[in-house]
């Protein structure tokens, strides 16, 4: 009985450490998002940003942590108390679950399932229970219209979402992650290229799905309605946060995964760009040789060691990534190159899209919740359902009439943007006539 | 008397479907309402049928305390009113004291009050610009417009020591005498000046989002404007192009070429739109006023013990926010009998409930944001 | 000085004796007309001589006075370019006519002259306290008003101690 469970934690060992490792990395990760925020932030409004705790404030998040863990709990007195209790776990819960059927790397997965993208789509789907049942159990007005908003809004770009997603997978014609990007190998090219509308559709619905600005108005400080997080406090509200930012990594993992490649090396196919598997340990020497150069610039010793630390770190991870392209290691090891530039490659594009909502959040001012509503119902979603119609013309001139990729996804795109210019058009228009709600 | 008027704010309008309305009650401490002030809304749902405001938490008698100081000594008091721009409250009160007294700043002191009163124009602009679009949700142009609002105070600090409550004139000219790098340090601000409110017209002009909820809200027609007693920004974006810069000049005004913004529909883009324009056009009179600062004496003939001869005057300057105006009163002593200030700000916000009728609760923030108010002012 | 010109002839020819007085003081034009024709004369000032801007209206008080308070109304015209101050004497018991029907920016500057000096606007639709709280005793703006006093007896009644000044 006991070498029974014992051969079937060993035959699933790589699925419990990956889930370990997810469970244990992700709210470090969590947290370091929150700096990068908060440093991009202070770039793009001409300052600095956290420098003190830590060098470069790089220790910030472990203060945020510690602060937050030690807060006082405070409950409101007529509060549900279970469902207050419960509700930002379903939200954390559901987001990490959704980490589950992504792919990192070829070698990094908890579960490799056949419906895989259905599964993650359906699980962060389940996350608006969390932010609702908060709302509900704070038993205060304005933290229900708060959540109740929220929860409107994540429908409405969850149907966007989905469409857009459809259009990617009618290219790929799997839903599970692996073979989706497997299929982005063979296909030549990133879905990106193939389904641009879809994909600027995808990346509108999934700011809106996060909460992010420029729909950020359940969350907004200066408007009247403070959100479904109001009576939440501490290492609760934490979690509310985790979950936010767990469901940036996930949608952004999403995207990657479906239009950006996945683990796959720019010019994965080609020959010619080789040279860009050094990049890893290219980018991680220059990281590393600017945390040396900003060592001795630093007010306190302690400081100054880190930093070196931290250097010799990226140094480290150098070495580790440089190692499968010397051919002994390789030869010794032939699964640790896609490994590990794949997760490499994976977390880089990743990055970029985190990037990308940081850089819109603070480009940007909030929408006003019903022209939130109407630009989800009345543009994005007639839109991505053109799209998906578009992917399947071109996949028609593909498959059928034999019109090479380029000519047919040409076309359909053309179209596609031809009905969004109209869709945009016809929304403005009725602006000017919709002067306000209410008697004139 | 007179005609139907709309009625005022204990008057609600009627809910659509006949149900029933919400109360919701803003500030008085709220990180929007730009100091305390307290709106009081009645909502069908999300639609404002009635607001009513509620002011006078900042108020401190600023004119009960004029009747038993003597002039000189009244003038830092004026400058805690609208407290973002203090320079141009202190050049209202100091040109109604004199035109009380029958006397005239020098030309070199008006050139001067002309050019830091313009500078404090830009600073008062800059930032309402930066928290009104911080309402509105953008984050970064706060700090783009206090970065530049830094070197204006930058130069009012080597001016006269002070960076927000400056008493930087006095009655009949200026006390310090312009340090040595007024105008360099005038010229070094307002060249790349042009640039910089590029930069920000670049992120909000023509943004869709902030179009979309700044075009159509909170609009004011040149008639109800009129009718409200709105003036300065607010009263020129609904049409009426009025300054009293020029229609009635004071300091060195007349002087210098400008141009006065005009907006068409009185809504709360035009008045981005104007205030906006009206930063360039102070910085062109800056530019116009340092080419050429007449040398001279920076005081006027006026006595140390101040004893305007009995009667009284009505002065107003255009601040940033509006017509601010001294009503003094003397009787012979060396103390006011009455000093009436006409606040801008307050009179602005008497058409706050006419704006607001039919918009959505979430304008609010934009309409309180537009009129530019300080509650140092309205309250006194 | 005493003034005579058109303008001036314009009102006494509409409302002879109400017209009490006409002066310039600092070479700004003054009118000093009867407190119960105040809406009328108001009336006229907008639409006719076109005064449609209301620039101020506030009160003063001169206790020694019969009539103490100065009720003091600052007009500007935009077609004309021009000022012109209306003055109407009140006693402290006389209700002045309310011109918020003809401007509405009076409507708070009589609440304002209410809270201040007490002065009482016949047809004003929501006459109460602006920026004193509602329970305050006394109009400060008064000249027999003292500061000193009113804050012990306010300090002593609601916070229960002796007040510092």
């Amino acid at each position: 009985m006991l070498m029974n469970v014992f051969h079937f934690v060993i035959s699933i060992w790589v699925p419990l450490v990956c889930a370990l490792i997810i469970v244990a990395v992700l709210p470090l990760v969590a947290g370091y998002i929150v700096l990068m925020e908060r440093k991009v932030m202070a770039d793009m409004q001409a300052r600095l940003g956290p420098m003190r705790v830590g060098p470069h404030g790089l220790l910030q998040p472990i203060a945020d942590a510690l602060k937050l863990l030690i807060k006082e709990d405070i409950i409101p007195d007529e509060a549900d108390k279970a469902i207050f209790w419960f509700a930002p776990l379903i939200s954390v819960t559901a987001a990490m679950l959704a980490m589950s059927a992504l792919a990192i790397g070829p070698w990094f997965q908890i579960a490799d399932l056949n419906v895989g993208l259905l599964f993650v789509v359906g699980i962060s789907a389940l996350g608006i229970f969390g932010i609702v049942l908060g709302g509900w159990s704070s038993n205060s007005h304005y933290s229900l219209l708060g959540a109740l908003r929220s929860a409107a809004q994540l429908v409405s770009y969850e149907t966007a979402a989905g469409m857009a997603i459809v259009g990617g997978l009618l290219l790929a014609g799997t839903l599970s992650t692996r073979e989706i990007i497997q299929a982005q190998n063979d296909y030549g090219t990133w879905f990106a290229f193939a389904a641009p509308v879809g994909f600027f559709v995808y990346i509108v619905a999934s700011i809106a799905e996060t909460n992010r600005a420029p729909f950020d108005l359940p969350e907004a400080e200066s408007e009247l309605v403070a959100g479904y997080m109001t009576e939440y406090s501490g290492f609760r509200w934490a979690l509310y946060f985790l979950a936010e930012y767990t469901n940036m990594v996930v949608v952004a993992s999403i995207a990657t995964t479906l239009f950006l490649g996945g683990w796959l090396r720019p010019f994965a196919g080609t020959p010619a760009f080789n040279f860009l598997d050094y990049f890893p340990s290219v980018l991680m020497l220059a990281v590393g040789a600017y945390c040396f150069y900003r060592a001795p610039k630093q007010p306190v010793k302690v400081q100054s060691l880190f930093m070196v630390a931290v250097g010799l770190l990226m140094i480290l991870a150098a070495i580790i990534l440089a190692a499968p392209l010397v051919p002994a290691v390789s030869d010794l090891l032939p699964g640790l190159k896609p490994g590990l530039h794949g997760a490499f490659w994976f977390l880089l594009k990743v990055g970029l899209y985190i990037y990308l909502f940081m850089w819109l959040r603070f480009t940007f001012p909030r929408y006003r919740f019903d022209q939130l509503m109407r630009l989800g119902w009345q543009f994005l979603i007639p839109l991505s359902i053109v799209n998906v119609m578009g992917i399947g013309l071109a996949l028609v001139l593909h498959r059928h009439w034999g019109w090479g990729h380029l000519p047919a996804f040409g076309l359909t795109t053309l179209l596609t943007l031809v009905v969004a210019a109209w869709l945009g058009w016809a929304e403005e228009k009725k602006d000017k006539v919709h002067v306000f709600v209410g008697e004139t | 008397m007179a005609d139907e008027r709309i009625p005022f704010a204990t008057h609600a309008d009627q809910t659509v479907l006949g149900a029933d309305e919400i109360v919701l009650n803003m500030g008085p401490q709220h990180p929007s309402t730009h100091g305390v002030l307290r709106v009081k809304l009645r909502l069908d749902g999300e639609k404002v049928i009635g607001s009513e405001c509620v002011i006078g938490y900042l108020h401190r008698g600023v004119e009960k305390i004029a009747e038993h100081r003597s002039y000189q000594q009244f003038a830092p008091y004026v400058d805690r009113m609208d407290y973002v721009a203090a320079v141009s409250n202190g050049l209202g009160y100091c040109e109604a004291v004199e035109k009380l007294l029958g006397a005239e700043a020098p030309p070199r002191a008006r050139v001067i009050r002309t050019i830091l009163t313009e500078l404090q124009r830009i600073a008062s602009h800059l930032f309402w610009l930066g928290t009104h679009a911080l309402d509105i949700g953008a984050l970064t142009p706060l700090f783009y417009c206090l970065r530049e609002r830094e070197e204006i105070l930058k130069i009012f600090e080597k001016f006269c020591g002070a960076r927000l409550t400056t008493h930087a004139f006095r009655i009949g000219g200026l006390q310090y005498e312009a340090y040595d790098e007024l105008e360099k340090d005038v010229e070094r601000f307002c060249t790349p000046f042009d640039k910089r409110v590029d930069e920000y017209e670049s992120l909000l002009t023509e943004n869709r989002i902030w179009v979309g909820r700044t075009k159509g809200v909170g609009i004011l027609t040149s008639k109800e404007a009129i009718d409200y007693g709105a003036s300065g920004p607010v009263l020129r974006a609904s049409g009426v192009k009025w300054d009293i810069r020029k229609a009635m000049p004071y300091a060195a005004y007349d002087q210098y070429k400008f141009e006065i913004p005009t907006g068409k529909n009185g809504d709360t883009y035009d008045r981005y739109i104007v205030r906006m324009e009206e930063m360039r056009q102070s910085r062109l009179i800056c530019l116009q006023a340092i080419e050429n600062i007449p040398a001279g004496p920076i005081m006027g003939k006026v006595g140390k013990v101040l004893k305007p001869p009995p009667g009284e005057v009505y002065h107003a300057i255009e601040a940033p926010k509006g017509e601010l105006g001294y009503y003094i009163i003397s009787d012979g002593t060396t103390q006011p009998y009455r000093v009436r200030i006409r606040p801008p700000s307050l009179i602005n916000l008497e058409a706050f409930d006419k704006m607001i009728r039919g918009h959505l609760v979430a304008d609010v923030v934009a309409i309180i944001g537009t009129l530019d108010i300080v509650l140092g002012e309205v309250d006194r | 000085m005493a003034l005579d010109n058109d303008l001036v002839k314009r009102y006494k020819e509409k409302f002879g004796p109400a017209i009490l007085e006409a002066w310039t003081d600092r070479k700004q034009a003054i009118l000093v007309v009867a407190r119960e024709l105040l809406g009328e004369i108001a009336l006229y000032s907008r639409d006719h001589e076109k005064f449609d801007w209301l620039s101020d209206l506030t009160a003063v008080d001169w206790p020694k006075r019969e009539q103490r308070f100065d009720i003091v109304l600052n007009m500007y015209s935009f077609e004309k370019n021009e000022r012109l101050r209306l003055k109407a004497h009140a006693s402290a018991d006389e209700r002045v006519p309310s011109v918020q029907g003809i401007w509405s920016t009076a409507n708070w500057m009589e609440r304002e002259v209410y809270d201040m000096f007490g002065v009482i606007f016949e047809g004003h639709p929501d006459l109460k306290r602006i920026l004193l709280p509602d329970e305050w005793q006394g109009h400060p703006l008064r000249k027999d008003y003292d500061i000193l006093t009113q804050d012990t007896a306010w300090v002593r009644e609601n916070l229960g101690i002796e007040s510092g000044q």
